[in-house]
């Protein structure tokens, strides 16, 4: 008989015994970000990323030392404060294999910024490439990591939906990744939106600061939105959702947000289905 | 009258030198609420960015990246060595018989130019399209000194005689449409009004072709320059920079000094990018390679042909920080990617160069605190970038832009504060969970009011605001606000382990 502690462990069959007498409990730990925006306004999304990350055999931490990664303070020029938090992030994911966060905007932050601000740091540099290395978005991370298939899961969600390409994306090298999970869950029918690959205008306080052209961009998004005649957008990244949800509702365009997290989470049967 | 509403009175390309310091609010709310304009740009931009794609697509395949790779490396090399290559250009387009300026400025350019046209005697130039001439107000210098100046692209052609100014570096009169230009050719040229496209560019072709004939001066820019030939280059679609400089007796090539490449096999990588980031198309109709005036057993072709070499500003870009900006081809691709260039259009930018490179090379140019509104109007969205055939950074520089400010103390104080504060909060998880409970009780409580507080189990029940106070004034003056729901995700986490 195998023993658990003398098994290898292949992370190539995360989700499934990978040995004999492997539990795959013991798999990945994964460290969460949960980043500012999810945290306040899109808590379901976080919880179900614990629990669809569970239930595919990872160990799930939330280090509650963090706080922001510092993109608001350094996308308005104030590098020096943004550098502060950005060393805390460092610090509190230091112990971590992997962190993982719901908002591609939050982890291009530390893939695209981390390593150009601790570039002629010799103490910083490299924790800070540490950081960068390991730090997912949570759909590439099923995709590129976990090799996740959902049809091998039984994932059944019914409806019509969209889904929102949010910009950063782009910065960390994800593209198709949620429209191919997308495609591996039962009775879920997407209908892509037309100008896909066109900003919906959120750009942090740009949005406050430029309302008549943010505006007119986030209108443009909300008219392709309504086009698809679908009653959920899936939104992967909090500010887009706020701006997206919040023109949507001035328009009088009704429609519900979601993240893929939940409807994984939902069609897993791991939350209850949400009507919003 | 403030400076904002006195650039909206302006006229013509008076319209790209606004009043300084630049705001640009009252053009992006006249822009924006434009259909018409709204129109025309939405679908020449969305349409010739689609083109690009395909045809790099096609072309390229998957070595699209390393292409654009490949070009930026030629370009960056040419740059880091900028003084070997201007050099080397110097001296073959002397030895091969042009004459070569240098303009340290927009003012010294003009000079040298209106200075060759006075001593030659020059009074009737026929001109193909240039961004360096609008940077330096060519036309209305040389027009002072009685050289009659016709802009022969037919975009430029058009916004001359309408007095109107470029507002795309590619497509110059991506804001009109073919009914303006008939107004426009009915009113200036005396021809009956038509809307057929063929008729209007027959009416402006035998309107410049005799223009042609007669004119003693050509002026062009250059898309590139060679450095080992002395060659000069440029790519045109209508044939009009070919006739502006062989035809006439002066010829004159007015060029950014970041135009170098080394050699033509380098401007062969950068010739196939141009035509396919531009316009999609696999190659530009014509490309002129113009290498020194007519020589003694050529029958035609100019008998004097000046280079001006102009820096104005560029030498300060090419500081090894800021270096990459300058690999810029003027392509364009940029700013039909650009969601915000795709709502504004080019005059909202109030320079010469608009869109996403246009909000770069602008305050570099022109000084930060001349337009501070440049760099923070953008999304950082990153679609330049990718579009980008030369793998400029722009977000990247964006965002140094602004930090410039934040050092330079151009950002206004109360930002400065507001910022400040907020990332002090950020600095521990008690004062963060304090700032985001505080806000959320704000919110909430206002959301309660309004009776929008919203249904569901505590981790989605938002409520929604339509006015909002402070700083998110300006986002609900475009959209709702959601306000948090009950429980955070921290709570949730706590209350389960």
């Amino acid at each position: 008989m195998f023993s658990a502690s003398s098994i290898q462990c292949d992370r190539s069959m995360i989700g499934f015994a990978c040995a004999p007498g492997c539990h795959t409990l013991c798999c990945v730990n994964v460290s969460l970000f949960i980043t500012c925006l999810t945290d306040t306004f899109y808590p379901r999304t976080g919880i179900a990323v614990v629990k669809v990350l569970e239930h595919l055999g990872c160990k799930v931490d939330f280090p509650e030392a963090q706080t922001c990664c510092g993109q608001p303070l350094w996308n308005n020029g104030f590098a020096a404060d943004a550098k502060t938090l950005a060393k805390r992030m460092i610090r509190v994911f230091e112990d971590a294999p992997y962190v993982v966060t719901p908002s591609g905007s939050c982890a291009a932050m530390i893939r695209d910024y981390y390593g150009e601000m601790f570039e002629d740091d010799p103490q910083w540099r490299e924790p800070a490439q540490g950081l960068v290395d390991k730090t997912y978005e949570f759909v590439e991370f099923l995709i590129k990591v976990l090799n996740v298939d959902l049809r091998e899961h039984d994932v059944q969600w019914n409806g019509d939906v969209t889904y929102h390409y949010s910009c950063h994306l782009r910065g960390i090298g994800v593209t198709d990744e949620a429209e191919r999970l997308m495609a591996q869950i039962d009775g879920l029918n997407y209908m892509p939106l037309e100008k896909k690959e066109q900003c919906c205008g959120f750009g942090g306080t740009f949005a406050m600061k430029y309302p008549q052209i943010s505006g007119s961009i986030v209108n443009d998004k909300v008219d392709c939105i309504s086009q698809t005649g679908t009653a959920t957008v899936i939104s992967n990244d909090a500010g887009c959702t706020m701006n997206l949800s919040g023109a949507c509702r001035r328009a009088g365009c009704d429609v519900g947000f979601k993240s893929l997290a939940e409807v994984i989470a939902e069609g897993m049967g791991l939350i209850d289905v949400d009507v919003e | 009258m403030s400076a904002s509403t006195t650039s909206l009175t302006l006229k013509g390309h008076d319209i790209l030198f606004p009043p300084l310091p630049y705001d640009m609010h009252a053009r992006a709310d006249l822009a924006t609420g434009d259909d018409q304009l709204q129109r025309f740009i939405n679908n020449a931009t969305l349409s010739k960015d689609l083109q690009r794609r395909e045809v790099c697509a096609q072309t390229f395949g998957d070595n699209y990246d390393a292409m654009r790779s490949l070009a930026a490396e030629i370009k960056q090399h040419t740059l880091d060595h900028l003084d070997h290559y201007l050099e080397q250009f110097v001296d073959a387009a002397t030895g091969t018989g042009a004459h070569v300026h240098f303009a340290a400025t927009a003012q010294q350019a003009n000079e040298i130019c209106v200075g060759i046209a006075k001593r030659e005697k020059l009074t009737q130039c026929v001109k193909s399209k240039s961004m360096v001439t609008e940077e330096m107000r060519l036309v209305p210098a040389l027009v002072k000194v009685g050289v009659e100046v016709v802009e022969t692209d037919l975009g430029e052609f058009i916004i001359q005689i309408d007095d109107d100014a470029p507002s795309h570096i590619v497509a110059p009169m991506i804001h009109k449409d073919r009914t303006a230009v008939a107004r426009a050719f009915e009113r200036e040229l005396g021809s009956p009004y038509t809307e057929n496209p063929q008729e209007l560019t027959q009416i402006a072709r035998n309107h410049l072709r005799e223009k042609y004939r007669t004119a003693d001066l050509g002026i062009c820019g250059a898309n590139f320059l060679v450095a080992r030939t002395g060659s000069a280059v440029i790519c045109t679609n209508e044939g009009n920079g070919r006739l502006c400089t062989s035809v006439p007796r002066v010829q004159v090539a007015i060029v950014g000094i970041e135009k170098l490449v080394p050699d033509m096999n380098h401007l062969a990588v950068l010739l196939k990018l141009l035509a396919r980031s531009s316009l999609g198309q696999p190659i530009t109709v014509y490309n002129h390679i113009m290498t020194g005036p007519k020589r003694k057993h050529e029958l035609d072709g100019p008998e004097q042909m000046h280079i001006i070499l102009v820096d104005n500003g560029r030498t300060e870009i090419l500081r090894e920080e800021t270096r990459e900006m300058l690999r810029c081809i003027r392509c364009g691709a940029c700013l039909n990617a650009c969601p915000v260039y795709r709502k504004l259009g080019g005059h909202a930018y109030g320079a010469v160069y608009s869109g996403p490179i246009g909000a770069l090379i602008t305050p570099m140019f022109k000084g930060l605190d001349k337009y501070p509104d440049l760099p923070h109007a953008s999304s950082l969205c990153g679609a330049c970038y990718e579009a980008c055939p030369v793998k400029i950074n722009i977000p990247k520089y964006l965002i140094q832009l602004r930090a410039q400010m934040v050092r330079r103390r151009i950002t206004k104080w109360p930002d400065r504060l507001f910022y400040g504060l907020w990332g002090m909060s950020l600095r521990h998880p008690a004062t963060y969970r304090f700032g985001g409970w505080v806000q959320k009780q704000m919110f909430r409580a206002k959301a309660r009011a309004a009776g929008t507080a919203g249904r569901g189990d505590r981790y989605t029940d938002r409520g929604w605001l339509s006015k909002a106070p402070g700083p998110l004034a300006g986002w609900t003056r475009a959209r709702d606000l959601p306000t948090p729901p009950s429980n955070s995700f921290r709570y949730w986490w706590k209350m389960r382990s």
